[in-house]
C-alpha cells in the first residue's frame, strides 16, 4: 500500500500581535502531529471545536503553511511557506467544508462551479468541460438537468453533493472533508454517506474525514485520530479505539455520545423511577 | 387534565405560490413532568407547530386549530397583551443558536433581570440576588462577576446556558427546547441535556424536547412524536419507539443511523419507500 499523506511533527502556532496596552501572545493550535494516511483508506479527525482540527485541515489543504514539521504528499516533501506549491500539487489535495450553503458562489450555475477547477488547471476545450461536467453530476447523484441551476434551488444535501463533485472534478488524490455531514439531516448524512463511500470504491480515493460525531467516524474510518488543545491523543486503528480507548479525553467523549438503543433508554428509565 | 393539549393544528403561510401548508393536523398533549420529543428532519414543521403555540409566527402565517390549550386557557382565542404575560412566564423557550438569540449590546445579567422585571415585577436587589441564584443553578462558576458580561465574552455552552437561565427564571410550566444542542460539542451537548433533565425534574416541569438527533430523544424524552412533512407519522413512548416502531418512516430513521449500520452501506429512507408508495403513519405489519 503506498503512503499518500505523511504527516512528521506537525505544529502551527498564531501570534496575536499586541495592542497598545496588552502584550502580544502565541496560540498553539497544533501541537506537533504526527500520522500516515495510506491510499484508498479513511482517516477521521476528532475532537471538540477549538482543538485545532479546522487548522489542521487548512495546513493539509496547502492554505495555511505550517510552523515546523514536514508535510509529505505522495512522498514528497511539501512546504509552501517556501513556495513549493504548484498547480500540480494543488490539484492532488481537494477540500469540501461543513456548510454546503455557505461553499457554493450563489451567483454561479452549477456548471460553472464544476467547470471553473478546469478552467484553472488545464487546457480543457468549453465543450470537454462540459461533458466532464455532466458526467461528474451523474456520478453525485444528480442529473444534467441540474447543470443550469444556481444554488439556492438545491436541498442542503444536494449542495453538499455539488461541493462533493466540484472537489472530484481534478481527480485528486487525497480529499479532506471537514464536517461534510454535519449541517445535515439524518436521512441525508445517510445518503451523503453513501455517496463517499462508492466514490471511494471507485476512484480509489483518499480521505480525512473531520467530524465530532463518533457514530459517523465508526461507520466510515478506517483509523482515527482523537485531538485535544492541539494534542493527538489518541491514534490508531478504528477498532483499537473504539473497543480500547487509552486516553480520558476519548473516554470522555464515548461517553457523552448520546446512545440511541433500547438497553440504554431502559437503563435510563430505570434511573428515573429509583430517583 | 393535559398541560398543553392541541388538537388538530394547522399552520399556513402565504406565499407568493399561494397556500404553504407546514403542519398539517398535528395533534399532541403533553402532561406536567413529562418530556415530550418531537423528532423530524429540517421542514418537518416540528418548530413551526411549537412557535404556533408560543405566538411568535409572522402575519403571514394562518394557525388554525381544534384546539390550543395551555393549563385549561385556549390560546387561539387569547388577546396580544395576554399572551405576553403567558409567554416567558408559564410557557418558556430555549431557541437553537444560543449566540444569536442572545443580544449582543447587553450584559447578560441586564437580559436575565429584564425578564424578572417584566413577569414578576423584582426590584433591583432582589432581580440581582436571583439572576445570581439562576447562573448558580445552571453551573455558570462566578455568577456574581458573570452577570456583566457580554455574550460574546462566553462560549457557545455557557450562553446556551444563560439562555436557559433565562426560561427558567419565572418557574415554567412549560418548557420548549428547539434543538438545544445542535450547535453544540458532545462533551457539551451531554452537560446540557443532563442540566434540563435535572431542572425539570426538580421543578417539575413538563418539557418539550423538538430534535433531529435520535441520541438526544434517547436520553431525555419520556414519549415520542414523529413528525414528517407537517404530518405526524407515529407516537409512542420511548422504549416503545426504538424497541418496535410502527411507521415506515420511523424504522427508516432508524436504520439511518450509522451506529445501527450492519453492511457496507447506510440504508436511506428511499430504500423503505422504493415502490413509490407514500410515506404514511398507517402501521405497516
Amino acid at each position: 500500500m503506498s503512503v499518500v499523506l505523511e504527516a512528521r511533527n506537525i505544529v502551527r502556532d498564531y501570534h496575536m500581535p499586541g495592542g497598545l496596552f496588552s502584550k502580544g501572545r502565541t496560540v498553539h493550535a497544533v501541537k506537533g502531529v504526527s500520522f500516515t494516511v495510506e491510499k484508498g483508506k479513511t482517516l477521521a479527525i476528532v475532537g471538540e471545536s477549538g482543538c485545532g482540527k479546522s487548522t489542521l485541515a487548512r495546513i493539509l489543504t496547502l492554505i495555511d503553511p505550517a510552523t515546523s514539521g514536514d508535510l509529505l504528499i505522495q512522498g514528497k516533501k511539501v512546504d509552501i511557506a517556501k513556495g513549493d506549491l504548484t498547480k500540480d500539487l494543488r490539484r492532488e489535495v481537494q477540500i469540501v467544508f461543513q456548510n454546503p450553503y455557505g461553499s457554493l458562489n450563489p451567483r454561479q450555475k452549477i456548471g460553472d462551479v464544476l467547470a471553473t477547477p478546469l478552467v484553472i488547471h488545464g487546457n480543457v476545450s468549453a465543450g470537454e468541460r462540459r461533458d466532464r461536467a455532466m458526467a461528474m453530476l451523474k456520478k453525485v447523484g444528480l442529473s444534467e438537468e441540474h447543470y443550469g441551476r444556481y444554488p439556492h434551488m438545491f436541498s442542503g444535501g444536494q449542495r453538499q453533493r455539488i461541493a462533493i463533485a466540484r472537489a472530484l472534478m481534478l481527480n485528486p488524490s487525497l480529499l479532506v472533508l471537514d464536517e461534510p455531514v454535519s449541517a445535515l439531516d439524518l436521512s441525508v448524512q445517510a445518503q451523503v454517506l453513501n455517496l463517499l463511500a462508492d466514490l471511494q470504491d471507485e476512484f480509489n480515493l483518499t480521505y480525512v474525514f473531520i467530524s465530532h460525531d463518533l457514530s459517523v467516524v465508526r461507520y466510515i474510518a478506517d483509523h482515527v485520530m482523537v485531538m485535544y488543545f492541539g494534542e493527538a491523543v489518541e491514534y490508531g486503528t478504528r477498532d483499537q479505539v473504539f473497543t480500547d480507548p487509552k486516553h480520558d479525553y476519548t473516554k470522555t467523549l464515548f461517553a457523552a455520545t448520546p446512545r440511541a438503543d433500547p438497553a440504554s433508554i431502559k437503563a435510563r428509565l430505570a434511573r428515573k423511577n429509583a430517583a | 387534565m393535559a398541560l398543553l393539549e392541541i388538537e388538530n393544528l394547522v399552520v399556513e403561510f402565504q406565499t407568493s405560490g399561494g397556500m404553504f401548508r407546514a403542519v398539517d393536523g398535528v395533534s399532541l398533549k403533553v402532561h406536567e413532568r413529562e418530556v415530550l420529543a418531537i423528532v423530524g428532519e429540517s421542514g418537518s414543521g416540528k418548530s413551526v407547530s411549537m412557535l404556533a403555540v408560543m405566538g411568535l409566527l409572522p402575519w403571514t402565517a394562518k394557525v388554525t386549530a381544534d384546539k390550543m390549550t395551555f393549563n385549561g386557557r385556549d390560546l387561539l382565542t387569547l388577546s396580544d397583551s395576554e399572551r405576553r404575560k403567558i409567554v416567558g412566564k408559564d410557557i418558556a423557550m430555549i431557541f437553537q443558536e444560543p449566540v444569536a438569540s442572545l443580544n449582543p449590546c447587553y450584559t447578560i445579567g441586564f437580559q436575565i433581570e429584564e425578564v424578572l422585571r417584566f413577569h414578576l415585577g423584582l426590584g433591583r436587589k432582589e432581580r440581582q440576588a436571583r439572576a445570581i441564584e439562576l447562573l448558580t443553578a445552571v453551573g455558570i462558576p462566578d455568577p456574581a462577576e458573570r452577570l456583566e458580561s457580554f455574550p460574546h465574552q462566553m462560549s457557545g455552552g455557557q450562553c446556551q446556558r444563560v439562555m436557559i437561565a433565562m426560561a427558567i427564571a419565572c418557574n415554567p410550566k412549560l418548557l420548549i427546547a428547539d434543538e438545544p444542542t445542535t450547535a453544540l460539542d458532545v462533551t457539551i451537548q451531554k452537560q446540557i441535556l443532563d442540566l434540563l433533565v435535572k431542572l425539570q425534574a426538580e421543578h417539575g416541569m413538563g418539557m418539550i424536547m423538538i430534535t433531529h438527533n435520535m441520541g438526544v430523544v434517547a436520553e431525555t424524552a419520556d414519549r415520542v412524536v414523529v413528525q414528517y412533512k407537517g404530518r405526524k407519522m407515529e407516537e409512542a413512548d420511548v422504549l416503545s419507539l426504538f424497541e418496535n416502531p410502527r411507521s415506515n418512516y420511523t424504522k427508516a430513521l432508524l436504520a439511518a443511523l450509522p451506529d445501527n449500520a450492519t453492511g457496507d452501506r447506510l440504508p436511506t429512507i428511499a430504500d423503505y419507500f422504493k415502490d413509490g408508495s407514500e410515506i404514511s403513519g398507517a402501521a405497516v405489519s
